[in-house]
């Protein structure tokens, strides 16, 4: 079940990172792992506590660099060196953190280091709390509080507004960092439906979550990391939860693992 | 705060029904409460004094005089709330003031005659001046590369260069005190030499006048271009008055401190004019100290919130982390608030040594102390991303009116101190109890 079982023929994948390495001190956090995007589908990424999920999906964000490996986009090599020039490339990066400055408001968090300025360079604060009202009342109708710092906003508000941040600026790659794990069943069902919409507007999203369920429901593949490696991509109407979830544990693909292994998972 | 029109204003605690509404009524003025606190408490410790003295405290010389002595420390800690805002501290401010005062007393009366720039060149004071700013921007930069970009902690390279740079002055006088500056220079540090005079100040409060009511209709104006909520009319047009109000009040206090009666006489005689019985009145008007104030505390609230530095500055504070991940050159940010703080020191220097007319080498000792002092009671939270310009302008005149007003009263100098730390204290305590009620619900 290696990569070329999983890419879909006729369409030239999105974003492809080919054998990316990156190792702290003398341990391989991410070790000599490829895979590949395609526009309009989500790729769940899979695995357990320190499997390099997040290390690889920081190397694409531009908040880590890879000690080696080729990143691609759009076929072109492309080097990601900061979280700028990912931004350049329309990768936009929901972190797990969030990663919002509290004591500002919902604008200046979706603006932060892309400001709208007037003229003379003095920021534009009414124009960007308009984009901002814009684009939260596709992503959460109800919200009203652009003036208060995001740091008194609920799980799900927060939430909101990091979306938005990536939403407003036309993201065509996107990659969410357990973007469910902090919220209610409302709010995880909102976050569900605007994976869907994204997905149908042709983005390709980046889905890394625990949850094996919203993985399953949401993804067209999932990709599985374990300690480092990357087990196996695998497309999810050939496998069933319950694969994927010996996968993660195991480390091994379904077809390798023993028979006593996958017994131990189900006793 | 525009939420406060539709939703309750604040937490209701207890159910002061008459309290609520005049909370609800400052809401809908946008004032900054925090502000309008200190100003209150500004107002309360210099009446306190005034009345202690016996009614004599509170006269338009000693407003001034007072106005005067904070003005360095108000000056440097604008540029502190944004050190302390995005995590950092500066320890050094006093010591780069030393440094730079006794650039400007070398510079006047040996460096620049060296190269044939005499003190009886025109301009030479300007010449000096703009060296000196840039030796400020120089060792501010220099600690901010250190901090910023090889990584040492704030606290330890400016405590580095207090100790450095303080050693520095005596090296630079060989241990002596230097003076005789040039007279252009020395109206910067205010006075009789340095006051703007009576039209000019009218002028001042003209300008800010227009300032503030165009200031207003620009804010309208742009919440209305969008369709945002706007304040109501008489909060805009109560905001006005009171602005202008301020503004006027300000000149006039300026205005009525004369001329000492033995200068007045010789400005009398020297004018051809004949002195009225009671002496003639000259109003000074604005010092210039003041107007520096005044300046460095719009033009770096205007860098606080209306620029991209600003806006980063403050969501380092935040979220250093999520500035980065936002792709925000966060390095180059913090190392502009040290060259930035370098320059305001030198501001300061250039007031501190203009009132000396030179240098001695303990210019600016122990005002590291007081800076961050008023950035901390101005409502500057160490915990990184919460402090104001203004608050910080005010935290100084509190701190200037408290030593000011006990030393009027005859209390000693350690006195003083002891007072002086106990209201810093205290005042943190009210923000943290304040804070904490706010956030707790």
């Amino acid at each position: 079940m290696s990569e070329a079982v999983a890419a879909q023929p006729g369409r030239a994948p999105l974003v492809e990172m080919r054998n990316i390495r990156v190792a702290f001190g003398g341990v391989h956090a991410v070790d000599d792992v490829s895979i590949a995007l395609y526009p309009g589908e989500v790729l769940g990424l899979v695995g357990g506590n320190g499997a390099g999920k997040s290390t690889l999906i920081r190397t694409l964000s531009g908040a880590h660099r890879a000690d080696s490996g080729e990143i691609l986009v759009d076929g072109q090599p492309q080097a990601i060196g900061n979280p700028r020039d990912a931004k350049a490339l329309n990768i936009e990066c929901i972190y797990q953190t969030l990663a919002l400055a509290d004591n500002v408001d919902a604008p200046a968090n979706v603006f932060l280091g892309r400001e709208m300025t007037s003229s003379w360079g003095v920021l534009d604060d009414g124009a960007m709390e308009d984009a901002t009202r814009r684009v939260m009342g596709r992503l959460n109708p109800k919200f009203k509080r652009f003036k208060t710092p995001v740091k008194s906003l609920s799980g799900g508000q927060r939430q909101a507004v990091a979306i938005a941040r990536a939403v407003h600026f036309n993201a065509r790659i996107m990659i969410m960092d357990e973007p469910t794990a902090a919220l209610g069943p409302a709010e995880t069902a909102q976050v569900r439906h605007l994976i869907q919409q994204l997905k149908n507007e042709g983005l390709g999203i980046f889905l890394i979550s625990h949850d094996i369920h919203d993985v399953f429901d949401l993804s067209d593949r999932i990709s599985v990391m374990y300690h480092g490696r990357l087990v196996g991509t695998v497309r999810k109407a050939d496998v069933t939860p319950d694969d994927v979830l010996a996968m993660i544990i195991l480390g091994k693909r379904p077809d390798e693992a023993t028979r006593e292994e996958l017994a131990e998972l189900h006793p | 705060m525009a939420d406060a029109l539709t939703s309750t204003p604040a937490p209701a605690h207890g159910a002061d029904r008459g309290s609520n509404r005049l909370r609800g009524a400052l809401a809908a003025t946008e004032i900054d409460l925090r502000l309008f606190g200190m100003l209150v408490a500004l107002v309360g410790i210099l009446l306190g004094f005034h009345i202690m003295s016996g009614g004599k405290l509170i006269q338009p010389a000693n407003m001034i005089t007072l106005a005067v002595q904070a003005s360095g420390v108000a000056i440097m800690a604008t540029g502190m709330v944004l050190i302390i805002v995005s995590r950092n501290i500066d320890l050094s401010v006093g010591s780069i003031v030393g440094v730079v005062a006794m650039s400007y007393a070398l510079l006047m009366t040996d460096w620049l005659p060296a190269l044939g720039l005499g003190l009886d060149t025109p301009f030479q004071w300007l010449v000096a001046l703009v060296i000196g700013l840039g030796i400020g921007a120089l060792i501010g930069g220099f600690q901010g590369f250190l901090i910023a970009y090889v990584g040492i902690p704030s606290f330890i390279v400016t405590l580095g260069g207090l100790l450095s740079l303080r050693g520095t002055v005596w090296l630079m006088s060989s241990g002596a005190a230097v003076s005789g500056l040039q007279t252009e220079f020395r109206k910067i540090g205010g006075g009789v030499l340095g006051s703007i005079g009576e039209t000019a100040t009218w002028v001042v409060a003209g300008v800010a006048c227009l300032a503030i009511i165009g200031l207003i209709v620009y804010n309208r104006r742009q919440r209305q271009r969008f369709g945002f909520p706007v304040r109501p009319m008489w909060a805009e047009v109560l905001l006005g008055a009171v602005g202008c109000a301020a503004a006027v009040g300000l000149s006039a206090v300026a205005n009525s401190n004369y001329l000492p009666p033995g200068l007045a006489t010789q400005y009398a005689l020297e004018h051809g004019i004949i002195e009225p019985p009671g002496g003639l009145k000259v109003p000074l008007g604005f010092p210039w100290p003041v107007l520096l104030v005044m300046f460095a505390t719009l033009a770096m609230t205007f860098l606080a919130t209306r620029r991209r530095f600003g806006r980063y500055v403050y969501a380092y504070g935040g979220n250093p982390d999520a500035a980065e991940l936002a792709g925000i050159n966060t390095r180059w940010t913090i190392m502009k608030t040290f060259i930035l703080m370098g320059v305001l020191c030198a501001i300061a220097a250039a007031i501190g040594s203009a009132r000396l007319n030179g240098a001695t080498l303990n210019v600016g000792q122990t005002d590291e102390l007081y800076v961050i002092a008023a950035a901390v009671v101005g409502g500057t939270s160490f915990a990184g991303g919460i402090g104001t310009i203004p608050g910080a302008v005010l935290g100084a005149l509190v701190m200037q009116s408290l030593q000011y007003g006990l030393s009027f009263n005859q209390v000693n100098s350690p006195t003083q101190n002891v007072v002086a730390g106990i209201v810093l204290i205290l005042a943190v305590a009210f923000d943290t109890y304040n804070r904490r009620r706010g956030s707790a619900r």
